[in-house]
């Protein structure tokens, strides 16, 4: 179709000219509009729910893996607060919930995450609580299931334990960005072009300054993964982090 | 663990590199691009609800952001830490060399 390679085109040369300046952040307080704003709150509850739940569950289950937890909290707050220079000339931050979606599951991170974002909202201006649903969904709820669900399906393929989490995570990292852009999209169409043309305008802002920091996420969950492999083996067998005997 | 020390050069390979291929930029976190982006599409939108709280300026902000993160990194710390001397104890409980066993 004519209209669709035009479409890729514009998204191209969005991608050279936009993202020159650009951050990727998340979504500022009072930038979704209100129904926007109610729909993804009402959207991320449930996982939060469901957040909840898993913890409680697992740590039940094994009471010594708190500590874990703990880590998993912590390298999000530390990730999330790094602001690192990207190609594009902007500069932008990891996630950091990558690592604890592979230990806890991606339901555990709905929580971490969320009080991340509420953190940067109350304290730093950063995103907003109106908009908290709507970040909370993209960083929290989407990335999280799409590392988890990368990172069991390369397990399974039996790739090895470092490219799993590298790419898993890294992936995690870009889909979140991705989601903020089609949040974006959703709420502000293009009078030309509508949801698409809005959402490559969107993803050329965010995701490319994104994709050297999906890769520098990748590779310091690695290491985090490392050193637990050497020296919390048992914990992460009673999470079962591996699908098969360790590799 | 030399794996792991390639892997943080890589990383912060990748947070300097841009600093040499963007001279001139300054590498601004403004959420002002999507801001922009958003104004383009609708030019009418004004948004309804404003930050409760904003930090008065960039030095309290980024003396948050350090908080933040050395929160963080605190945590991180007091993990190695525990968790080295635990494995150390085990080790010393039960006699023999784990290091050997998982190279």
């Amino acid at each position: 179709m004519k209209n669709s390679s035009w479409k890729v085109f514009y998204f191209i040369i969005l991608l050279l000219i936009v993202p020159k300046k650009a951050a990727a952040m998340h979504i500022m307080e009072g930038f979704l509009p209100i129904e926007w704003a109610l729909f993804w709150w009402g959207v991320t509850t449930p996982f939060l729910i469901l957040g909840f739940r898993s913890i409680q569950k697992t740590v039940q289950e094994n009471p010594e893996t708190k500590m874990i937890l703990g880590l998993s909290g912590a390298f999000a707050f530390v990730l999330s607060a790094l602001k690192i220079p990207s190609v594009t000339g902007s500069s932008s931050h990891p996630t950091g919930v990558g690592l604890g979606t592979i230990l806890y599951g991606p339901f555990a991170m709905t929580i971490i995450g969320t009080i991340v974002l509420l953190f940067q909202a109350l304290l730093l201006a950063h995103g907003g609580l109106t908009t908290l649903g709507a970040n909370a969904f993209s960083m929290a709820v989407a990335g999280p299931i799409i590392t988890y669900a990368v990172y069991k399906g390369t397990q399974k393929i039996g790739w090895s334990l470092s490219l799993s989490v590298f790419l898993s995570v890294a992936l995690g990292n870009l889909s979140t960005y991705l989601m903020t852009s089609l949040q974006l999209a959703l709420a502000f169409p293009s009078e030309v072009g509508g949801i698409i043309a809005s959402f490559s305008k969107f993803a050329g802002i965010f995701a490319l300054t994104q994709i050297p920091l999906a890769i520098s996420e990748g590779l310091l969950t690695v290491i985090v993964i490392n050193f637990l492999r050497n020296h919390n083996l048992d914990d992460l067998k009673a999470l079962r982090v591996f699908s098969k005997g360790v590799n | 663990m030399k794996k792991n020390l390639v892997l943080f050069l890589a990383v912060i390979l990748l947070a300097i590199i841009p600093l040499f291929i963007q001279k001139g930029s300054e590498f601004g976190g403004a959420d002002g691009e999507a801001q922009e982006a958003i104004n383009e599409i609708n030019s009418s939108y004004k948004p309804w609800f404003d930050s409760i709280w904003e930090p008065p300026g960039g030095e309290t902000e980024s003396l948050l952001f350090v908080l933040q993160g050395s929160i963080g990194a605190g945590f991180i710390g007091y993990f190695i830490g525990y968790m080295r001397g635990r494995n150390q104890e085990k080790d010393k409980k039960k006699g023999k060399n784990r290091y050997a066993v998982n190279r």
